[in-house]
Formats: C-alpha cells, structure tokens, sequence
C-alpha cells in the first residue's frame, strides 16, 4: 500500500465549497412552491390544554394549513425510543401535544404557509387556554411522595431503576481503610450545534415518492424509524442529510418536527420546511448530561481503590427521544476510568422532569462517568494528601494487563496510560510546574493544576451492544475512467471523512487523492448505514472502507491476471499499478487536493484497456470490467465491491489532560496559564483532523466547566433561552491548547485506528475542574460543582479570607 | 426571527425626523444603529408600527472638537470613536470603551447615540459619557435642550428623552491638563455586555486628584455616576490607599442587579475590585 | 406595503422590492439566493451571518434590507476574486479553519476585516476581533492560525506588489 496521504496533514477536499460560501445546508435548498412551517410552543412547564383556537392564524393571509394534536396524534406513529431497559416506563410521545404540555417549547401546534413570515405572525394568533400544573423539576426531589406525577398513567416520576457492575461492592467498601462520599452534578448542557434543526419534505403523489432533507447524523436510521412513524414504504422515501452544519449528538435522533412535516407534505402535495430558530434549539433539541449523583469510593493505606459505587439520579425530561433513557448506562459502563477497580456499582434511577429530554451530546454518559472517577480519584489523593499523578499511577493497568476486564463487564482493547501520562507530565514540565505552585502559594498567589487521565469507549459499537445495529458499511466503486468513488454509511458532518476515507483509498488503490470522491447522507444513493456518533465514523466505518477496497483489489487483481495473461505468474499490486513483476517507481511527493476547476476540458476519449507491457494500471482494469469484453470466464462485470463491517469489540482510546489555572484571589476569576493534552486514538489517518477533533473536544469541555447551563426556573421556565445567557466559549475565553499523542493501535480493525470525536469533551472537564479545585485546596476546598462561576470562587475566598490581599 | 409588520421611513433631515415623530408618536421608534431594537424585534418583545432611520442622516455624524468642548454626533459609531485619532489624542477613555464594546460587527453599525437613548443597564456607553460629565443634547418639537448625563439615564431604560424628542449630541468639555482615564470591564461570558464597567476620567495637579468622574455600568438598573468614590479622590493624594478607599463606595446607595451570572452582592464586590483597578490604571496614565 | 431597494452585491446591482421586515440575511439567501450566509441566532451574538457593508463587517440579521438602498454588498460568494481564493480563505482551509463549515462564511468576513485593519495582528488581537462570531466546533485554536497564516499571506502579496 501507497503511503502518500494517510498519516498526513492532508488539507480537507471538503471545504473548497465550505470556505467559499457554495455548500448546501437545508435551509440553502429551494424547491419551487415551498410552504413553510412555523410551530406554537407551550410557553409553560406543566399545563392541561383546556382548548387551542386556531380560526385567526387560519384566516392570516398566506397561511395554507393549521394543524392541532387532535389533527395528527391518531396519523402519525410515537417519536421512537431505542433505549430497551427492563421495565421501562415509556410515555406515549406524539408528535403535537394534545391534552398536556410536559415542557416549556412543547410543540401544539403548527402553521403552514406561503412563507416564513405569514406562518409566524399566524402562529402568535393561536389562542391556547392552559390550566397550569405544578411542576416536577428537580431530578432527586421528583421521586420522592408528594412531587407532581408528569406521567399520571404511572403514578410515579421514576421511569426506570437499574443496578449494574459486577464484584462485591459491600465487602470492596468494607474491606477499604477509608470509603470517601461525594455528590456530584454533571449539569445540563445544550449541544448548541451552530445550523440549528431543519427539515424539507417533498411528495410527489405520482410516483408515491417522498423525499426529506433533514439535518441529522443518522439518515439511514432517521429513514426507517420516520417511516415506520408515518406508516410509509421505506423503500419509496428517500431521506438525505446534506450538509449538517454540527451535531454533537444532538441530530443523532428522531424528532417529531420530521416526521411531522412528512406528513404534511403528503397532506397537502407541496414541498414543505422548517427552520429551527435558536430559541425552538435550545427549548426542544436534546439536551446532554443532567446527572446528580452520590459517589463512594474505597481506598487502601497505599492508595489502591478497593471499590466504587455510584448511586445516580438522572434527568432524563419529560419525554424519551432517540436514546434517552440508555444514556446513563454508558455512564454505568465507563466508571472503571483507566483503573483497576475490583468491584463497581452503578445505581440508576431514571426521572421524569417537566423539561425537554436529555439525550446524547458529545460524549454521552461517558462524560459524566470519567467525571465522576476523576474527581474520586482527586479526592483519594487529596484525602491521602498524596500528588494525583501518583494515586493514578498505583492504580493503572500495565500495558502487559490488556485486554483488560473491568468491573463494569467490559475488556479495554489496548492501552499504555503510563506512556500517554508520562509524555503530558514532560511537556507540561509537571514538576517544576509544582514547585512554581508552591512559591506562588506562598506569595498568596492561587494556582492550580489538574490532570485527568481518561479512558473513553468508541466506535460504537458491536451490533450485540447497540440497539440498532453497531456495524457500519461501504461501497467502493472504480468508474470506467478509473475515477474512485467511496460510499459511506456514515455521515460525517464536520469530522473531516470525505478527506481521511479519501486518503485511505487513494493509498489502497495507488491514485491521486483528486480521484476519489467520497459520498454519503443519501439514503437513495447510499448503502444502508448507522452513521456518524460515539467517535465511530473511522474505526467502523472506515474500515467497512477499508475491507471493501481489500475486497474489490481482489476483483481487479483477477482482471489484471487476466489481461496481463499472466498464467502460473503472480500478479502484484503498487502504486496504482499491477504487474507481473512488482515496477520500481519512486514515490512521488504528495499531491495536495487543488480547487476543482471550473469547466474542465472534455478528455478526448476513453483511454485503451489493453496492457503496456508488463503491466495495467486501475483504471485499464477499471475499464476492462465494465467493457466487460476481456474477462475472466464466469466473472460477473463491474468493478465495485460493498463491505458490512461488523466490530468484534468497542475500541478504547485514552489520554492525559492537564490544565493550568490561576485564580483572582480578589474576584474569583479563573484565568488559564496552560492546557496540554496528549490523547491516544490509536493509528492516526490526518495529524490535523484530530487536533481539530480534540480542540473542539476540549473546547466543548471547557464550557461545561466554566460556563455552561441549562437553567430552569422554579416553573420550569427556561432561564437560558438564548445565546444571551446560554454561554457558549467565544475565541477570546479559552487557553492556548498544546497537544501532543501517543500511538497505540488496537486490534479491534486492521488499520488500529480507535475515534476521537469525544476525547476532548470527556478528558477536559475534570482536569479543568481539578485545576480550580486545586487552586483552592489551600482553603480546604476539595470539590465544586459546575459550571464553577467566579461568584462561587468569590465567596469560598470570603470565607476563608486569612488577612491576605 | 421574523419581526412583526412595521412602515419604513429613512428621514433625510433631523427635521424631517422629527416631524415624524411627532406625526407617529407611540407608534414610532427610531432606528439608529439598530443593535438594540433589531434583535428585540425579532424576540417579537418590541413591535413598532413605523421605523423612522435616522441613521443615514449624515449631518448627525461626526466627531470634533471647537471651542473647549468636544461634540460627537450621535449618529457616529462605535467604530468611528474607536478609531478617531483626535479622540485617541484628548479623550481616550472613548476610543478605549469602544473597543469593549460587543463585537467588530456591532461596533461597525451601533451608534453612540442609539445604545445611550436605548440605556440597557449593563451598556458601555452611559458609563463613559458619565465619567466625562457630558451634556446629551436633546433636539425636540419645542427646540433643544442639554440634559447632563447624569440625569439623563433615569431608570431601566428609561431616560430623560421625552415624546417627540431625539439624542443629537454628545458634548463635554475637553479634558485640560493631566488627565488619566480608563475604562474596565467585566465581560458577561454569553451576553458580552458589562457586568461590572467602570469609566474614570481623572485630573491630576501635583500628584492630587483635582477633579473625577466615574460612570459605572452593569451594576445597577441604571448607569450612574458614583459620587461616593469622586469625592473621596477629590483633592487627595492619588496613592493605594487613597484608590482604595474611594473605590469602596462604588455602589452606594444602590440596587445592584442579580441574574445567572452574578448575584447583586458580587456585582458590588466586582464594582469595588474594577472600580479600584480603573482607577489605578488611571492614575498611572495620568503624566 | 413593500420598498423599493437598490443594492450592488458581490458587484451585481439588484432592484427589487422588499417588506420593511425583511432583514438582510433573508434577502441575500431568499431573494437573491445568496445562501452562503447563514443564520445561527436570533440575538444577533453569532456571527454567522456577517457580510460586508459598504466595506464594513456587519451581522446581515441586524439590519433591514430597506435600510441598504444604495449600498454595495459583499458576501463570502464574492470574496474570491477570478476564482482564486481570498488569502483568508486559503489560510482557513490550510489550517484547517472549519468543520462544519456553518460559522465559517462569517468567520471569513470577520477576519477580512480584521486583516484590512491590522496586516499584523497578535493572537490575542485576532481572538478580540473574533468576540463576535461562534464556532461550536474547532475550538478556535485553528481558527487563529488560519488568520495569522492569511496575514502572512497577504504581507507577502503587498511585499511583491511593491
């Protein structure tokens, strides 16, 4: 195999269209005739609808249709949940409400009309008449006797219990010399994704054919679950993610505004859209994280844990999407962190709230459960007054010690903790790092340093782990021209794969990088796939590339024997060439993607099939199988070749996040100093899209940290409504990120690449909030909750005001 | 996203606008920069009948200075004040608040004398032009009229403009001698406007305070001017201490605002903090 | 109830007739179908939407298309010249500046203002200059880099020039 491009810093072939303003987002894609779709939302937490008047938004000129709960419950199957826990309560969730409202953004009902404009001023003329309910908020008090029922036919906010993890956490705790309690809160989080939602839905009643454009990371899934909803074929619906402009988990699912105007299009035989505002995003997306919890964690004198036991409410919102109540049992899978823990316990209680539903944002319950271990172990060395570093160290796995089983049932593929931690201790200069703290400390000065070493589950994942299949799959075609074209079931949207799936053909097939042209999101065009979540995109689905090229080469070997009539003699493959003899051809420098050119001349003819000489090449082959007049006997013609890939485990990539704070002893302001991370996500296809990867990671991180929350009131009015109080990190807040790696593969595909779309956001929140913590251990502060605010940081300081400035 | 129906009017004149606004009343609101109202059109939380723009009235923007006084029409941006040079020269502290003020964008179309009639409580602005003791000059149907700054910011947006009336002007004496100014500002992190914001505008004479102005923004339901801290400068030797004990009367005698970020007790804590810190920067420019 | 407008975009003059409420990023992507500009807020915070105005970065969701009679109008479909990409254009997709791409055609407009105004920027200045546009998913770090390298870029195109 070629290497010209893998293991590079490859510039993306997808941005020439991004940077100049000429992608396709759903909201840039006009259809003649396009009505447009506004949505009424239940301005309260918890109300009974006496009544919904639409006469006066119906009579604004322009508006086509109004369609109600009562309109379209009995039409339009339950929003899907995949989530199959043992006696799980799961309420019936339609499309529109209908005699309740359960959260603030509850759709009620929808306008149609010539445009956007028309659709909205008839929207804010719907009369509702509410009956207000109290409301049931707060994960923990919810389940106790006397909360609000949300769900009157269960008598109870708890959806679900579950117990999980194995050894025996009584006699670990019994057997430690000291067991420390913690409550933690990992808060609720909006994914923000910056193109908010939108769907258009095209039907032409002719050929019975229903198209959706809809902006999601999971078409093949969204196509199936919105048929099933809508009761229609899916072989005749076509649904395609264009461009998506970010998800974070939060278009990992279904919602009821697709399939809604799925059937409005069909309803009224005209194409139909709906853009999300950011207000509707941050009321009725998803929201991530939504945790309170209860942490035990058992140590021995010499700082070896014994046990861990983690009792967790979870917010799961009033309604489940996609995934909801499963998002806590990741949390449940990951609480070994990269520890030798002997016994574990997870104990889930799933609420109901009267807020929109939690889901997966980025990283999905493994965020919360590194948190949670991190903080244990900070805590344990705290306790032990012993360096973190060091407590970490004595509870590692060697690298010798993979696969290593965890107590939560799971065998970590490959790891060297040690070698990733050691290299962010170097380049952090940890030590002198320590020492600089401890003359700071001296000067009054507050300064902290934290470091998380995190081990993270992806490429999600073996299809016996995932409710919906966890194979991913690919289709590689060689065009008579000899032209590439890659098929993904994934659907990357921001990661970068129509680059990295590019650079692994054009060094498996020996061609220019320009040749390939890497496809996905068109359930028309595409191979049935999952899609791109739980940093699975390359591990899988790149390797479902992977084996189709191995898969199709074999094909095209056969051919060029055939050509080349190579008899007893074997037939080579290199650099784009197959010979009888293996040619010697230097390799060339890489050829960087160039901007496609406008109006590119007609070639002048297809070029001659035969062989020169000793050898063919590709696209010699390529033509060969599809003129189909020179082949081997019985072979069938074409040159293409489709692989399922179906992962034999997850994969576990890990690292160390260190962070560097000081905090203004006068105000409590956080002011970083340093971040480096190192992060192992195995083999690396392009050096530059995982920096990208982790840097958003971190950055995402960073924010839950420090900034962000999803704040309702006392009436389950949403507080942060806007990007006015929702605190997304801007460039100006956030510290210079020094990044480095380690490479260790896994065995788990056989490129040993492991994902690293969630790194960042699972490694960088504990070490940020260890760094704070660490900060102010002087005054005896051990754990904080977030996002940490200065005012917090303020008053601890007041408190413990010891005469200094 | 979509703003209720409105009449669209670009007045060529201040007369012509201010016809206008006498024809339109209630219904009306003007349309400077549009920072303010545009997005709260879009909330659909204001839902004017007539937008009279006034912003391409070109004789309302300018920045000069004549006769001791330094005049800045009240259609000039923020970006024209951050970048004037006959600003940077004798009023830095405008340029300098500029410059904290939103974003490259905002500051390219919001204007000086759109966020002051508008006086959101955590706005740049209202603490500068009350550091500096300027008069805002009000034009109206019965002529003009100049409202010193700190009468003109009368409660949560709410000034002293009247009916009918429309901010032409911002004037204030051109600081004389050695002046130090500076403007300090804790940035909310979603929102980018002021939690805290401290403008102080001081004059030295021989190492004593002859005279100070501090505007402080984000505090209170409105700017003010914080009386407490100027007089105990006024006169005084400008050491640490002195600093010091005047910034801890940055929030007498007010209400301090609370939200998600800030309670109203920090927000005076981080009045005093930045208040003591404008003032120390101040001091060391003042040569 | 509609206004007759003049507007020179990317360096074509339009007239047409819009709503007073129509607001300028609706006119670019729905009138004119201009649709690399994008639409991420509705507080005007995000930056998505950013063009330039008469040569000034402006946020397209905050002004009325009535109030650009007479202007002239570049968006990031215009800011290639001949088809040869703006140095801050090459700089984003040399660093990789971009993922989803959503942020980006502001971002772009953002920092050809920033670059117009200051050829040499510090990291810090460009991070400032940046307050007023979102990105969800680089983390900015790259974003920076992408700018610095465009200044690099256009120092040396002066340099030749001269």
């Amino acid at each position: 195999m070629a290497e010209n491009y893998v293991g590079k810093r490859v510039k993306r072939t997808e941005d020439p269209r991004l940077i100049q303003g000429l992608a396709h987002y759903v909201d840039d894609i006009k259809l003649p005739d396009t009505l447009h779709a506004v949505f009424l939302r239940s301005i309260y937490a918890h109300a009974r609808i006496k009544s919904v008047d639409t006469s006066a938004a119906a009579k604004v000129p322009g508006v086509v249709a109004v369609y109600t709960g009562k309109d379209v419950s009995a039409k339009i199957g339950p929003v899907p949940c995949a989530g199959a826990l043992p006696d799980l309560k799961t309420p019936d969730h339609r499309v529109l409400a209908t005699n309740k409202v359960y959260f603030v953004g509850h759709p009620i009902a929808v306008v149609v009309a010539e445009n956007r404009y028309a659709a909205k001023d008839a929207a804010d003329l719907i009369q509702v008449d509410y009956e207000e309910l109290p409301v049931a908020l707060d994960e923990e008090k919810a389940t106790q006797p006397g909360s609000p029922v949300i769900h009157e036919q269960f008598g109870t906010n708890v959806a679900y219990k579950l117990t999980a993890g194995e050894g025996d956490i009584e006699a670990a705790l019994k057997s430690a010399d000291k067991v420390i309690k913690q409550r933690i809160l990992n808060q609720r989080l909006a994914p923000i994704a910056m193109e908010p939602r939108g769907v258009l839905v095209r039907y032409y009643p002719g050929e019975q054919e229903l198209t959706m454009w809809t902006s999601t990371q999971i078409p093949h899934l969204a196509r199936t679950q919105i048929a099933l909803m809508l009761g229609f074929p899916e072989n005749k619906f076509r649904l395609i993610a264009p461009e998506v402009g970010g998800g974070f988990g939060s278009k990992l699912n279904v919602y009821a505004e697709e399939a809604l105007l799925g059937w409005i299009a069909m309803q009224l035989n005209r194409p139909v859209k709906w853009i999300e505002s950011r207000r509707e995003n941050i009321q009725a997306t998803i929201h991530g994280r939504g945790q309170t919890g209860y942490l035990e964690i058992g140590y021995k004198k010499d700082g070896t844990i014994t046990g861990l036991r983690y009792n967790v409410f979870a917010d799961l919102g009033s309604y489940f999407q996609l995934l909801t109540p499963a998002i806590p049992t990741l949390t449940g899978l990951m609480l070994s962190g990269c520890y030798k823990i002997p016994a574990i316990q997870i104990n889930v209680t799933g609420v109901f709230t009267n807020k929109m539903a939690t889901d997966a944002y980025r990283g999905a319950g493994r965020p919360e459960a590194t948190y949670v271990v991190e903080r244990a172990l900070d805590l344990v060395a705290a306790d032990m007054g012993k360096d973190p570093v060091e407590v970490r160290r004595k509870n590692f796995p060697a690298p010798s010690e993979f696969p290593f089983k965890t107590a939560t049932g799971l065998f970590y593929d490959s790891g060297n903790y040690e070698g990733a931690l050691k290299k962010a201790l170097d380049i952090s200069g940890y030590h002198k790092l320590r020492d600089e703290q401890a003359k700071a400390r001296k000067e009054g000065r507050l300064i902290g340093i934290g470091v998380s070493t995190y081990v993270e589950i992806c490429a999600l994942g073996p299809s016996q782990a995932m409710p919906a299949g966890g194979w991913e799959s690919a289709t590689v075609r060689i065009e008579p021209t000899g032209k590439v074209t890659v098929l993904t079931g994934a659907s990357p949207h921001g990661q970068g794969q129509e680059t990295s799936f590019a650079q692994l053909a054009a060094d498996q097939l020996g061609v220019h990088i320009n040749d390939v042209t890497v496809i996905h999101g068109d359930t028309s065009i595409v191979q049935y796939g999952i899609g791109t979540f739980g940093s699975r995109a390359t591990a899988v689905g790149g390797t479902a590339v992977w084996y189709a090229i191995e898969k199709l080469k074999e094909k095209a070997n056969k051919i060029a024997h055939h050509l080349l009539e190579a008899g007893e003699g074997k037939v080579t493959f290199k650099d784009g060439k197959f010979s009888v003899e293996a040619p010697k051809v230097k390799a060339a420098s890489v050829p960087e993607p160039v901007l496609p050119a406008a109006g590119m001349a007609p070639g002048a003819s297809l070029p001659d099939p035969e062989p020169h000489g000793k050898h063919v090449s590709l696209q010699d082959v390529a033509l060969a199988a599809h003129l189909a007049k020179s082949l081997p006997q019985d072979m069938e013609p074409g040159l293409s070749a489709t692989y399922f890939f179906e992962p034999k485990n997850f994969t576990f990539p890990f690292g160390t996040h260190i962070a560097v704070v000081e905090i203004d002893r006068e105000t409590g302001e956080i002011h970083f100093q340093r971040y480096v991370a190192v992060d192992d996500c195995g083999k690396v296809i392009n050096p530059m899209l995982v920096d990208g990867q982790v840097q958003g990671g971190i950055v995402q991180a960073l924010g839950q940290a420090l900034f962000e929350e999803v704040v309702y009131d006392d009436q389950g009015q949403l507080v942060s409504g806007t990007l006015m109080d929702y605190a997304v990190p801007r460039a100006s807040n956030i510290p210079w990120m020094e990044l480095d790696r380690t490479e260790t593969p896994t065995d788990v595909n056989p490129m040993g690449v492991k994902g690293v779309g969630e790194a960042g956001t699972i490694g960088a929140t504990p070490a940020i909030v260890a760094a704070v913590v660490d900060a102010l251990s002087p005054l005896g502060v051990r754990h904080l909750d977030m996002p940490i605010k200065p005012e917090t940081v303020w008053r601890i300081i007041g408190k413990n005001k010891t005469g200094a400035a | 996203m979509i703003p209720t129906q409105f009449e669209y009017v670009a007045a060529k004149s201040l007369d012509e606008a201010l016809s206008l606004l006498g024809k339109h009343k209630d219904d009306a609101k003007l349309l400077a920069g549009g920072h303010s109202l545009i997005p709260a059109m879009k909330l659909r939380l204001a839902q004017p009948q007539v937008l009279i723009d006034i912003s391409r009235i070109k004789d309302l923007s300018y920045i000069r200075e004549e006769k001791g006084q330094v005049r800045i029409g009240s259609m000039t941006t923020h970006y024209q004040i951050e970048s004037s040079d006959l600003l940077r020269r004798i009023c830095p502290l405008l340029p300098e608040t500029a410059t904290h003020l939103g974003d490259v964008q905002v500051r390219n179309k919001g204007t000086i004398g759109g966020s002051l009639a508008h006086s959101d409580p955590a706005a740049d602005w209202p603490a500068a032009v009350l550091a500096l003791d300027a008069e805002i000059v009000v034009a109206g149907p019965k002529g003009e009229r100049a409202i010193k700054a700190d009468k003109f910011f009368v409660d949560l947006l709410t000034t002293a403009l009247e009916q009918g009336e429309i901010l032409r002007e911002v004037r204030f004496n051109t600081p004389q001698g050695t002046v130090g100014q500076s403007y300090v500002k804790v940035r909310h992190p979603a929102s980018g406007f002021a939690v805290v914001g401290v403008a102080v505008n001081l004059s030295v004479n021989g190492g004593k305070c002859q005279s100070a102005g501090v505007g402080i923004t984000g505090v209170a339901p409105k700017a003010y001017r914080a009386s407490g801290v100027e007089k105990a400068l006024q006169g005084n030797a400008l050491d640490a201490k002195t600093l010091s004990v005047a910034a801890a009367h940055a929030s007498d005698g007010v209400d301090a605002n609370t939200d998600l970020f800030a309670s109203g007790e920090y927000r005076r804590h981080l009045a005093e903090v930045y208040t003591r810190r404008a003032l120390g920067t101040a001091v060391s420019r003042a040569k | 109830m509609k206004t007759k407008i003049n507007v020179t975009v990317n360096g074509v003059s339009h007239q047409g007739e819009v709503e007073p409420r129509m607001l300028l990023v609706h006119y670019l992507r729905d009138a004119l179908n201009l649709t690399g500009t994008h639409i991420g807020c509705e507080t005007s915070l995000c930056g998505a939407c950013t063009v330039l105005v008469d040569g000034l970065a402006v946020k397209s969701c905050t002004l009325f298309a009535v109030q650009l009679d007479g202007s002239k109008v570049t968006t990031i479909e215009g800011l290639a010249a001949e088809g040869k990409l703006h140095p801050v254009q090459e700089g984003f997709w040399e660093h990789h500046g971009l993922q989803c791409g959503y942020c980006t055609p502001g971002m772009i407009m953002t920092a050809a203002q920033i670059l117009e105004r200051n050829p040499d920027p510090s990291d810090e200045e460009i991070r400032h200059g940046l307050e007023g546009n979102l990105c969800r998913c680089t983390g900015y770090q790259h974003i920076v880099q992408a700018v610095q390298c465009a200044a690099k870029k256009m120092k040396s195109k002066t340099a030749v020039a001269r």
